[in-house]
């Protein structure tokens, strides 16, 4: 790595990549329980269903950084857990087991067969195992296959053969499985097609006699080779396969599925082909064939030879499979295939994987928006659904037969119980404070066809509100508390009014109670149930002691002094005076409190204390904390030897308003830690670690939490304590369940002004907190998802997004390939012939749009993402048109008035790129941008792919031509012309007269435009083709962008270029320059280059939270969004560096994929630390956290402030 | 001329081993396609470029991953043998 780079950057993952490649199900923990194992992007993350409450919690994510390409679940006979097998692009065969009592995946084989990456013939694209655990088999797209034996050794350890060989060159693999045969030899099934003699034979004859088989590969565990057994040829289009259940339970074989077809084969039994049904509806077009692209075999308890199929078409249908077989004369079923049937089950979104759970649910992992978590109502057993068997269909694909038909309806069988947030694919992301919080929200446009959002982002943990209720005057402080130490729930509310204070009991009801014994003319300071069943109020003029029975012990401050800050626990009491004393109490044997002798003077105004909670088996908290308004906290001791003596002290930027310390869980030292927790008038919260047996205070850790002073109060939450921190919004500091490392996360709610835990039967884990006049009770559920999602449904799969340039709309193209568009609908529909009496319309969220070949259907919306949150107005757009690029425009021409302009093409195909024309539509605004008006449309030649404002014009990249374009009466006047990309210009930027160009293919080229002579002239251009998908200008010189392939990179011109683009008059000479290499006169160059692995959609430059730093957030298309983050001192890193190489080396990526060339996948990494890499130090075991902290000569706390601290300072 | 044989083998071994190693007589035909066959092998193996270009044709990702596999032909037919 080129450590000689000037620029150095942190890359770290905001939010991991939400797309699922694949998902399995198994007994990973070792019990009974099942869980889901899904690989998205690099990561390997464990799922815990809950039947219980139809949830899916996440257990684990690891990331392996490495592209993880198939993974399997095997389980070796005897044993009752499943291993799972992962094929990667690192060349190796990796086995993992999920530790669940470390909750963690740990490596047990890993065994080196090839190159590595993702190439044609290393073996890894498709993975199977024996059903019986003995063997499984990889495969490449073509030519390679390697089978491996999984056997156990004496010590019942999972061992792994050396691989054996079943290559055959110039064969392509479409599909693998293997077959359960029982305890047979294993078989493994692939669909493949020889394509030698096709590339030998120039007449084409053998390419169209070119025929696809099922191959049987038998491993024989007696001589231990693998043979091809049997092969059949199967139907030409068939592309997957589904294994059938064997030995006792079925007929063995598979289901071979292609096109309108499904088969069963196997070698030793008949063939069996049923049709895939087709929909029937009027915007359906009957002569479309359906294939199958996913599919699950669920086999039923009990009864042998109870199994089915619930296969998947593209429209998203669920068909339901199952085999009939001959009986014998005692009616068993033998192992004879008699007929196959199918019928309609329900619809659910296009899957990835499907898995059915034992406990009776369906997890759908979606291939594009959220997945699905259903429960099965039924299986369709005794439904209305006609049945269609394969006795009505000949056995040859090319023998021809009467389609079949279905009405598909909505769901029967299975019942949605929850829906997990997925933002794949991410088309488009903008970063914008539109509500003009602390910190801004991120918007983004997510999914594809009717299950499209737009999809609004903030930090914050969701909060769900029990109570809201008005009180008659503003309280000051609220407590809650129970009546004895037994009590699980909270008995009374006391709110403290600035001259009063009220209690109310929590039953059925809320209502006030008079006979407490509490003091009701005065506010109160604190509250408290103290030993076994006594009452503590502290109120300003002293301390109420309430007993059991109802006898009240008061103490009274002294003369001329009142009470200023007071803390509690069960068994202690501190108050400070307002002349500085501080007054310390402890709870006697016989329940009462006696007071400390000596009184503590301090040398300012104390402003707040804290008590810790007793330990556990202790008689009192060791430590007081006494905050004084000379901007310091000291900690005293309450040991009986030195009661109240110093122990040490901290001083701080500004008073603290408020203390806790508390025992809290802690990554470092996997235990729990004593934390102070500190807040300061100036809004920022500081955590130090307190040590236990010195009182010494040590690793602050800092966070502004805004304007505000920051209160702080001990809640629980989900079983843990955590910190309730107020300040202009409420926060919670918590300990993540998933990577344990503290969280400090916003509540989303509104700003509370005090807080306290509340414990009731309707709600055992909630809080309660005060906002103005009102009294709220709310509690916190989930602690996983710290960044908060609210979408609105779209029309088609959105493709860009603008937002008005002053008011908080936002608008989107939305576009959609071999889609009928409304208009072809209607007219449809409204044709009797075609409708024949059945119009039923379908939602299309669940069942999609009608399809289509060479249809578009597209539309723009105005969505209000703040106050109304759905869309204001959609206009279809007509004659097959598209749109496929957005932009406002202020035009100078009319006085600076806005305008949005839209790109569209007409009759456009994909691949290869052609269209009919394009048109450039202008659009006025009305009513501040909350409706559009269509003015004129402009044609060009091609569809504009790129549109910007610039210089009070319109720039437009039309294919290879760059244009400035003027709004005109009638139409767009053409200004200025330039051809600039060889390709085709697929983004725009600016700044000044520089004008960033991204070509589809070239990378990005860098033109200024010179307004004297009208001329826009190249200056700039790139090295490598970079298929760029998105850029945005860092500086006037830099250009950071993404392409195609999952790479991010940061671009500069020289700076000798960028002077002599910009000097006055040097047009001619800039036009007549000498090319380079016939490209432009100069290069840009390389700052930094960085493998994420999803593709990035966006990138903006941006601050992620309040008083962050800038830096670069991207989108991926999978969901991921990630950040770069600049670093400022050369210092910062050469730590960062080393860390990552003994990273790289102590805690080596799960798959083996060497960390370094996969952040190098295409081009070397430069310039970037991989902060995910480094994030993982946290989770390492103690001793190796020791390890890299000796090497890097500092403590291990040290090092893991400054990993959460770059973190901190610019994002969540 | 043993080296030269040596060489000779090591080539060919390389060639059954690796699909796609050039020789001295590579045709374009066999140039192009294995550029194309192994592009295609790229597309299918990298799953968020799959989904990228499933977006883009408007099809479901088993549809183009299948439409991938199927490289048989990737640059039309093979050209007339001249002896």
């Amino acid at each position: 790595m080129a450590t000689t780079s000037s620029m150095f950057m942190y890359s770290l993952t905001v939010q991991p990549p939400t797309a699922i490649t694949q998902a399995i199900l198994g007994q990973f923990a070792g019990t009974k329980e099942q869980q889901i194992v899904t690989a998205s992007g690099s990561r390997l993350t464990l799922h815990r269903p809950d039947p219980s409450q139809g949830k899916i919690v996440t257990a684990l994510s690891h990331d392996v950084f490495g592209i993880i390409r198939a993974i399997a679940a095997f389980r070796l006979a005897g044993s009752n857990k499943d291993y799972i097998i992962i094929t990667s692009d690192s060349g190796r065969i990796t086995i993992v087991e999920f530790v669940p009592a470390q909750n963690k995946f740990n490596r047990l084989h890993l065994e080196t067969f090839g190159k590595s990456g993702v190439r044609r013939v290393i073996p890894g694209q498709y993975l199977a195992v024996d059903p019986k655990g003995r063997a499984c088999l990889i495969s490449s797209v073509e030519k390679n296959k390697l089978v491996y034996v999984l056997n156990r050794n004496a010590q019942a350890e999972l061992t792994i053969s050396s691989p054996l060989e079943a290559h055959k060159p110039q064969t392509l693999v479409f599909a693998l499985v293997a077959l359960d045969v029982g305890y047979a030899n294993p078989v493994f099934a692939a669909l493949e097609v020889d394509y030698g003699d096709s590339d030998q034979d120039p007449t084409g004859q053998a390419y169209e006699e070119i025929e696809k088989s099922l191959v049987y590969y038998e491993l024989d565990l007696g001589l231990n080779h693998v043979v091809r057994k049997w092969t059949d040829t199967v139907d030409r289009t068939a592309t997957i396969l589904f294994q059938v259940p064997g030995g006792t339970d079925g007929p063995s074989g598979v289901l071979v599925c292609g096109e309108d077809n499904i088969t069963y084969r196997h070698s030793n039994q008949e063939a069996f082909r049923v049709a895939i049904p087709r929909r029937r509806g009027a915007t359906e077009d009957p002569q479309r064939k359906r294939t199958i692209v996913a599919g699950v075999m669920h086999k039923l308890k009990g009864a042998a030879g109870a199994f089915f199929f619930l296969l998947q078409s593209e429209d998203g249908d669920l068909f339901k499979v199952t085999i009939e077989m001959v009986e014998d004369d005692d009616g068993q079923p033998t192992g004879e295939v008699k007929r196959l049937k199918i019928k309609y089950f329900d619809t659910v979104p296009i899957a990835t994987s499907l898995c059915i759970l034992k406990s009776g649910f369906l997890f759908v992992a979606s291939e594009f928006g959220n997945h699905q978590f259903y429960q099965f109502e039924k299986l369709g057993d005794d439904d209305e659904e006609i049945e269609f068997i394969s006795d009505n269909f000949p056995v040859d694909p090319k023998e021809p037969y009467t389609p079949v038909y279905f009405h598909p309806r909505p769901a029967e069988n299975l019942s949605l119980v929850e829906s997990i947030d997925s933002m794949n694919p991410l088309m488009d992301c903008k970063v914008a404070n539109l509500t003009e919080e602390d910190a801004p929200q991120i918007y983004s446009i997510c999914g594809t066809g009717a299950r499209s959002t737009f999809r609004t982002l903030k930090h914050g943990l969701d909060v769900s509100e029990i109570v809201e209720s008005e009180l008659p005057g503003v309280p000051s402080a609220v407590w809650t508390t129970k009546l004895t130490r037994n009590d699980t729930f909270d008995a009374y509310i006391i709110l403290s009014f600035s001259n009063g204070t009220l209690v109310l009991s929590i039953g059925e009801t809320v209502e006030e109670v008079t006979d407490t014994g509490f003091l009701s003319t005065a506010s109160t300071l604190a509250v408290q149930q103290l030993g076994e069943d006594g009452l503590i109020q502290v109120h300003p003029k002293g301390i109420r002691h309430i007993r059991a029975d109802r006898r009240v012990n008061e103490w009274s401050a002294p003369q001329h002094r009142s009470i200023v800050a007071a803390t509690t626990n069960e068994r202690q009491v501190a108050v400070a005076l307002s002349s500085g004393e501080i007054v310390y109490f402890e709870m006697d044997s016989d329940g009462s409190l006696a007071e400390y002798d000596e009184k503590r003077e301090m040398s300012g105004t104390v402003t707040c204390l804290s008590l810790g909670e007793v330990p556990e088996g202790r008689v009192r908290s060791q430590f007081l904390a006494v905050g004084c308004d000379d901007s310091t906290v000291r900690i005293l001791s309450l040991d009986p030897d030195s009661t109240l003596e110093n122990k040490s002290v901290q001083a701080l930027t500004s008073p603290p308003s408020s203390l806790s310390i508390m025992a809290m869980a802690d990554s470092s030292s996997g235990g729990s830690t004593l934390y102070l927790h500190i807040g300061l008038y100036s809004g920022v919260y500081l955590r130090t670690v307190l040590d236990e047996v010195t009182g010494e205070l040590s690793d602050t850790r800092t966070r502004f939490l805004g304007p505000k002073p920051a209160k702080l109060f001990r809640v629980s939450v989900q079983g843990q304590t955590a910190v309730l921190a107020l300040s202009s919004r409420p926060w919670l500091g918590y300990s993540d369940p998933v990577t344990k490392g503290f969280m400090l996360t916003p509540l989303n709610y509104p700003g509370l002004e005090w807080g306290w835990n509340f414990s009731s039967e309707q709600c055992t884990e909630g809080m309660v907190g005060i906002q103005g006049q009102n009294l709220r009770i709310f509690s916190i559920e989930k602690l996983t998802d710290n960044l908060l999602q609210e979408s609105i449904p779209l029309t088609y799969t959105p493709r860009h997004f603008v937002k008005h340039p002053e008011h908080p709309y936002f608008y989107t193209i939305e576009s959609d390939n071999n889609i009928l568009s409304p208009a072809t609908k209607t007219k449809l529909l409204e044709d009797p012939a075609v409708v024949n009496g059945d119009a039923t319309v379908l939602p299309a969220e669940e069942f999609g749009y009608p399809r289509g070949r060479g249809h578009w259907a597209s539309c723009i919306s105005v969505l209000d993402p703040v106050t109304e949150k759905c869309v204001l107005q959609k206009i279809d757009l007509e004659d097959n048109e598209a749109a496929v690029s957005i932009a406002t425009v202020s035009f100078a021409s009319q006085d600076d008035e806005v305008f949005l302009v839209i790109g569209t093409g007409k009759d456009m195909v994909v691949s290869p790129r052609t269209s009919t024309a394009g048109f450039i539509h202008v659009y006025r605004f009305h009513e501040n941008g909350k409706e559009i008006e269509f003015i004129h449309k402009t044609k060009v030649e091609e569809p504009p792919m790129a549109l910007l404002g610039f210089q009070g014009r319109l720039l437009a990249g039309v294919g290879k031509d760059l244009r400035i374009y003027d709004l005109g009466m009638r139409q767009l006047l053409r200004k200025a012309q330039a051809e600039v990309v060889p390709n085709l210009i697929v983004g725009l930027q600016t700044q000044g007269s520089r004008i960033v160009v991204s070509d589809v293919q070239q990378s990005i080229f860098m033109i200024v435009y010179k307004f004297q002579e009208n001329k826009l002239i190249p200056f700039v251009d790139d090295t490598v083709a970079r298929w760029t998908s998105c850029t945005t200008m860092v500086d006037y010189e830099t250009v950071a962008g993404g392409d195609k392939f999952g790479n991010l990179w940061l671009l500069r011109c020289p700076p000798k270029a960028s002077e002599e683009a910009d000097e006055e008059g040097a047009g001619q000479h800039l036009v007549h320059e000498r090319s380079y290499l016939q490209g432009a006169p100069h290069r840009l160059n390389l700052m930094a280059h960085f493998f994420p692995q999803d593709i990035p959609m966006a990138i903006q430059k941006t601050n992620l939270v309040a008083g962050g730093r800038d830096c670069l957030l991207w989108a991926g298309l999978q969901g991921t969004l990630g950040i770069l983050i600049p670093f400022v001192g050369r210092e910062d890193v050469d730590f960062f560096q080393t860390l990552e190489q003994h990273l790289r080396s102590e805690d080596a990526p799960l798959a083996g994929r060497d960390h370094l060339i996969y952040r190098s996948y295409y081009v070397p990494v430069k310039g970037i630390i991989d902060g995910d890499l480094c994030e993982r130090y946290t989770l390492l075991p103690t001793d190796k956290k020791q390890m890299i902290a000796g090497e890097l000569d500092r403590s291990v706390r040290e090092i893991e402030r400054k990993i959460s601290d770059i973190r901190t300072r610019s994002a969540y | 001329m043993a080296d030269k044989l040596r060489a000779q083998q090591q080539l060919e071994a390389l060639q059954a081993r690796y699909v796609g190693t050039g020789h001295a007589d590579t045709t374009r035909f066999e140039w192009t396609s294995n550029i194309q066959r192994d592009s295609y092998a790229s597309y299918v193996g990298h799953p968020p470029l799959l989904s990228y270009m499933a977006i883009g044709m408007g099809e479901c990702r088993e549809k183009v991953r299948a439409q991938m596999v199927e490289m048989i032909q990737p640059v039309g037919k093979p050209p007339e043998v001249r002896d």
